[in-house]
């Protein structure tokens, strides 16, 4: 049972970035909660050294193996065959590895802006860090499972405790729903494990389900996936949970815990139900599409900065399912890559919304204009961020759009011209924003501000490093799918000889 | 010269630009132009190379690095430097040259200066990525990239809504037409298997009788991928029915309207129509659509300038109106004569432009030609520059518009299809209305008497020489750069035609329509189609000459008399208003209303919130049952008892059943 995956080598470093943010919570929770400075230092310092902790996942990763890769397996419950078992491959790699930037910056930008209840601000964000490694890191159903419902509880804090004025509100909204959704997936995870007697992931992709078995399942975990994507019409929840939530929170939300929906469906729906996905695939991408207009369409009239950058994750993440239902080479690496991106771009727009809410105490559009002038570095900030979510050519957004809108089209060739409108939707509510909030005269509501120091800076300047460097070379990033995307493929397509050679092929050049 | 040479080309101006973003607001200042300036100096420099080892044969084609890979997808960075992409190259290093030199006297003191310079140093590296592309991909990179630095640029003073607001519109009206052109990219890429021109070139047998199904009607594939491109360039070069950015995107800095909006960037439609010229031309369709948008676009534009007081605006439908004339060549198979056009009008209409600069100038920012008046005398070199440049678009015979227009002229009469004639005789009217127009500006700014107030009067001055010398060197350029192609028909050896032909695959003269079938016949015609457009010319300015120097009182008599004609075209046929009214006010009236009101929050918040108080009102009434009174569920009990056995004895519920 226990020798499903053979790791080449024993390796610690998925466990370490598990468990090195748990134990900062622990050396946290046993400092004084006057002493602000220690806190926030030893915060800081458990994130970088968590981040120099995973680099070996990107240096010494194995780029032609579609495996799992720095394997860790040990018994756990027995009775069970419930194992702890971590490991990385094409696709979640660079999520444990985004994970651990976000976690540094979201420490970074609650610097000052924390001011209540510090101590367990920074316990919550560094138990969240090892909580979201470890969803992308489990590799038995169970251990999965069971970080997938630990992210929930801090995240749930997080909002209730340190959010804005309807904050109660949004975070029982947040929880009830993800929380439904949630326990579908947990009676399909039972429901395999009676079937398969297992909770090994790696076992389960190898595992053919009967078709009927399949389709149940893959609708169990579909509620548990769209809740969090969150797809259309089951969005509802992410506007007031972003709006509410501190900076922090909606970095988070936004970069990493919205991912793990996708990554589910790449995880789970796909290797697993892949004859089910297959049928389901038209479903999902007009579910898709409709999330990529109407979440686009519907940012035309918001009137506060962070509901409208929520929103438009509906869209964005729209791209991702499209490009992941198009069960393509680029349209799949389109997805994969767009959630990075989508992460990235969309991650520092909330960045920058907390910056300049920690100065104004306004989130409505409304009160904003002229701020070029006020804050002209922050305005260069927002602009690149903006010109990578309208998917710019040249920024990290160009490369996964086009890939997903030429995988989509290759599935269907209505849904990709559909999907393309959404970049024209796109370039106007964001420079619509743009415009709004930092040309025309200065509204005096806002005149006056500081512009951003070298702290917050040093906060975004990560970010657009990514921006560009995904933008002109993207092949350092998807690279590392192309060998386990391929090889979901051919799963995928029946596993015939022909196709995996040409993949192969294809990976190889 | 040596590849890594090439790469300079569009390098230095990126350096520049990263340069002055980064240091300029803090370091650099005011010499910001310095670093711009030394950058597009040496790109020119190694362009003028590059033409020379271009006319010598030599083509560059050669990868960079792998862009980006997925699966059989995989596109390049790389350089194609050849005939037509050298003839681009100097049109763009040489205008952007002058047009950095212009700037520094008119920016002089603007707060930002170094943004300034910066963002022309980015358009230069995006323009020049464009044209040095050799894979489609590459081209969009350019293509949006130029976008943008329009959108910085319209929108450099952006504290004024109206730039605000321009820059916004440029943007997103470019962005419907690149959404046509990503669509012909991807099915560009889904029947080649890759996006390299050579690669697509070469292999146009695939699609050739190809066709696809859309709406239940068959269309050709080349068809559909050639206008689907054509979105792009119908965006960018501001075709109908995409032009309505381009007259608001003269909210910009003037040295930025004659780069960007007259000279380089705009005509990046044409060039894209050229450079995919194998494709279009595999459809004939594709190639009748060009040439009309390109004439009905011509004629719309010139008309509208007729009546326009913007000296900017005027210039600017005078740019949609020649692009058009770019197109119809195109369209009738002469791309190069549309590239030829391309590259005199950029001397001419960048001259125009920084004339019109140079009077802003001088009248503290006045744009309304009705103010004007008798600017001759107070500022010379700008009135006889801006003069030739006049006489250059209005085709009068020895300057570079004449030999270029006559061109296009010629190839669309000589083509012998009936859209070929359409498009000539709507030429021809155009080229009437050019000449009228672009005298009627000249007359009314620098002739006659001052109309402007006291204080402006005060200030009126010629510019300094940093503007003055671009202005000199451009109209220098209005007169000379059409004698690259002076027809065989005037003694010449029409160099650029054969120099192009190399790229645009055709031989012109011999090749177009073969319409020509006597030689002697051919050159009969072509003679006479000559005389048309030079009396045309002659006729426009004699006509402007005569309303606004001999009887100015005329032109409000005859707009009063034929008021809704006037309103019509000085409201500019109200297509902005349309596309307000059947657009963007339906799309932000659906999102408030329908999508954020109903669907969000009455239905699916609805739904949301209603399970939880659907819980909990059931709850409240099932709680009602649990009253404590013992004969209460005794009640209960007996009930369920009873219908128990009723179940019982029906068999309901048993699988047995009553008896059948």
């Amino acid at each position: 049972m226990i020798n499903t995956v053979c790791p080449l080598e024993q390796s610690y470093v998925l466990t370490t970035a598990i468990f090195l943010p748990v134990l900062a919570a622990a050396v946290l929770m046993l400092i004084n909660r006057e002493r602000y400075s220690t806190i926030k230092w030893i915060a800081l310092a458990a994130t970088i050294a968590n981040l120099i902790a995973v680099v070996p996942l990107f240096t010494n990763f194995d780029k032609t193996s579609a495996r799992m890769q720095f394997v860790e397996q040990y018994r756990w419950i027995e009775a069970w065959h419930i194992n702890y078992c971590v490991g990385v491959d094409g696709i979640s790699v660079l999520f444990v590895l985004l994970a651990a930037i976000i976690a540094i910056l979201c420490v970074l930008v609650s610097w000052n802006s924390v001011k209540d209840k510090v101590k367990e601000f920074y316990i919550a964000i560094v138990l969240i860090e090892g909580a979201m490694i470890g969803v992308f890191a489990a590799i038995d159903m169970f251990l999965f499972y069971m970080f997938w419902e630990a992210m929930l509880i801090p995240m749930y804090l997080l909002i209730g405790v340190w959010g804005g004025p309807n904050r109660l509100y949004a975070a029982v909204k947040f929880f009830i729903y993800t929380l439904a959704g949630s326990v579908l997936m947990l009676l399909g995870v039972v429901a395999i494990y009676i079937v398969t007697g297992t909770f090994d992931m790696v076992r389960l992709m190898n595992t053919q389900l009967p078709l009927n078995l399949q389709m149940l399942l893959f609708w169990a975990f579909f509620a548990a996936f769209a809740v969090k994507v969150p797809m259309f019409p089951v969005h509802t929840w992410l506007p007031d949970a972003h709006t509410e939530a501190p900076t922090a929170g909606s970095v988070i939300l936004a970069a990493i815990l919205i991912k793990m929906g996708a990554y589910g469906f790449l995880r789970f729906s796909l290797p697993m139900f892949p004859d089910a996905s297959q049928l389901m695939a038209p479903v999902m991408i007009v579910l898709s599409v409709i999330a990529i207009i109407y979440g686009g369409v519907i940012c035309l009239s918001q009137k506060d900065l962070k509901r409208l950058i929520a929103y438009s994750s509906v869209s964005h993440m729209g791209f991702v399912t499209l490009g992941i239902f198009s069960l393509n080479m680029q349209g799949m690496e389109g997805g994969i890559l767009q959630m990075i991106n989508h992460g990235v771009i969309t991650g520092a727009l909330f960045l920058c919304v907390g910056m300049v809410y920690e100065r104004s105490h306004t989130r409505q559009i409304a009160d904003y204009g002229g701020l070029a002038n006020v804050m002209p570095v922050f305005s260069a900030f927002f602009m690149v961020f903006t010109l990578a979510s309208i998917g710019l050519p040249g920024t990290n957004g160009f490369v996964g759009e086009f890939l997903i809108i030429l995988g989509g089209f290759t599935a269907n060739k209505t849904a990709g011209v559909l999907a393309a409108t959404g970049v024209i939707i796109g370039a106007v509510y964001m420079l619509r924003l743009y415009q709004q909030v930092f040309y025309t005269a200065i509204n005096e509501k806002i005149a006056g501000l500081s512009d951003i120091s070298l702290r917050e800076v040093i906060t975004l300047v990560p970010l657009l490093i990514l921006v560009f460097w995904i933008g002109v070379y993207p092949s350092a990033f998807t690279g590392f799918m192309d060998a386990t995307v391929a090889s979901l493929l051919v799963k995928l397509k029946g596993g015939d000889m022909h196709a995996l050679n040409t993949l192969i092929q294809a990976v190889v050049r | 010269m040596d590849f890594k040479c090439y790469i300079l080309i569009p390098l230095l101006p990126l350096l520049a630009f990263i340069l002055n973003i980064v240091f300029g607001k803090a370091l650099i200042k005011r010499h910001a132009h310095l670093v711009a300036t030394a950058a597009v100096a040496i790109s020119l420099f190694l362009s003028v190379r590059a033409l020379i080892e271009a006319s010598s044969g030599t083509v560059i084609n050669q990868d960079l690095f792998t862009w980006i890979t997925s699966g059989q997808f995989k596109v390049s960075a790389g350089f194609l430097v050849d005939q037509l992409t050298a003839i681009m190259l100097i049109v763009v290093t040489s205008v952007s040259f002058l047009v950095h030199i212009y700037s520094i006297g008119y920016m002089h003191g603007d707060e930002g200066y170094p943004r300034f310079f910066s963002f022309l140093s980015l358009f230069t590296f995006s323009m020049l990525m464009l044209v040095m592309s050799n894979n489609f991909l590459q081209l969009y990179f350019g293509w949006e990239a130029v976008g943008l630095c329009s959108y910085f640029l319209i929108g450099f003073w952006y504290e004024k809504k109206s730039a605000a607001d321009a820059a916004k519109k440029a943007f997103i009206v470019n962005r419907f037409g690149d959404f046509g052109f990503g669509l012909g990219v991807i099915l560009i890429f889904l029947n080649f298997g890759s996006l390299h021109y050579a690669d697509v070139f070469t292999n146009l047998g695939v699609i050739a009788s190809q066709t696809v199904v859309i709406f239940g009607s068959r269309v050709s594939l080349p068809t559909l991928i050639a206008l689907l491109l054509f979105c792009g360039a119908v965006g960018k070069s501001a075709q109908l029915p995409l032009h309505v950015w381009l007259p608001d995107a003269m909210e910009g800095p003037t040295p930025v309207s004659a780069l960007i909006h007259a000279a380089t960037m705009v005509t990046a439609g044409v060039f894209l129509v050229a450079r995919a010229n194998p494709i279009f031309t595999l459809s004939p369709v594709a190639m009748n659509v060009v040439a009309i948008t390109g004439g009905l676009t011509a004629i719309f534009a010139a008309t509208i300038a007729l009546v326009q007081n913007d000296i900017k605006r005027v210039v600017a439908y005078s740019t949609v109106s020649q692009l058009g004339y770019m197109f119809v060549a195109c369209g009738v198979g002469a791309f190069s004569a549309g590239i030829f056009h391309l590259y005199t009008h950029a001397f001419f209409k960048a001259c125009l432009f920084l004339c019109a600069g140079s009077v802003m100038h001088a009248m503290g920012g006045e744009l309304d030609v009705q103010k004007m008046g008798g600017l001759k005398k107070f500022m010379p070199v700008t009135y006889w520059t801006m003069l030739i440049a006049s006489l250059s678009i209005a085709g009068i015979p020895g300057l570079s518009g004449f030999f270029s227009k006559d061109e296009i002229l010629w190839k669309a009469l000589s083509s012998g299809s009936p859209v070929g004639k359409f498009v000539w005789i709507i030429g021809v009217v155009t080229a009437l209305l050019t000449a009228f127009y672009s005298f009627r500006v000249l007359f009314l700014a620098f002739h006659g008497t001052f109309r402007g107030t006291e204080e402006q009067k005060h200030h009126l001055h010629e510019s300094p020489s940093s503007m003055t010398i671009p202005l000199i060197v451009l109209s220098v350029g209005a007169i000379v750069a059409g004698y690259a192609g002076v027809p065989h028909i005037l003694g010449g050896h029409d160099w650029i035609a054969g120099f192009l032909g190399k790229v645009t695959g055709l031989v012109p003269a011999e090749n177009v329509g073969g319409a020509i079938h006597v030689h002697a016949e051919g050159e009969m015609s072509e003679w006479s189609g000559m005389a048309v457009s030079v009396v045309v010319a002659i006729v426009g300015v004699s006509a402007a000459a005569f309303f606004y120097l001999k009887r100015p009182e005329l032109p409000k008599k005859i707009a009063t008399a034929f008021a809704p004609i006037y309103k019509l075209l000085f409201n500019k046929y109200y297509v902005d208003e349309l596309y307000g009214f059947i657009i963007i006010k339906p799309c932000y009236w659906v999102s408030e209303n329908i999508l954020d009101k109903v669907t969000d929050k009455m239905f699916i918040e609805g739904i949301v919130n209603g399970l939880p108080a659907l819980v909990e009102w059931s709850g409240q009434k099932l709680r009602k049952m649990q009253t404590g009174v013992v004969l209460h569920y005794t009640l209960i009990m007996a009930v369920g008892v009873f219908l128990l056995a009723i179940l019982v004895l029906l068999g309901i519920g048993t699988g047995m059943g009553p008896a059948k």
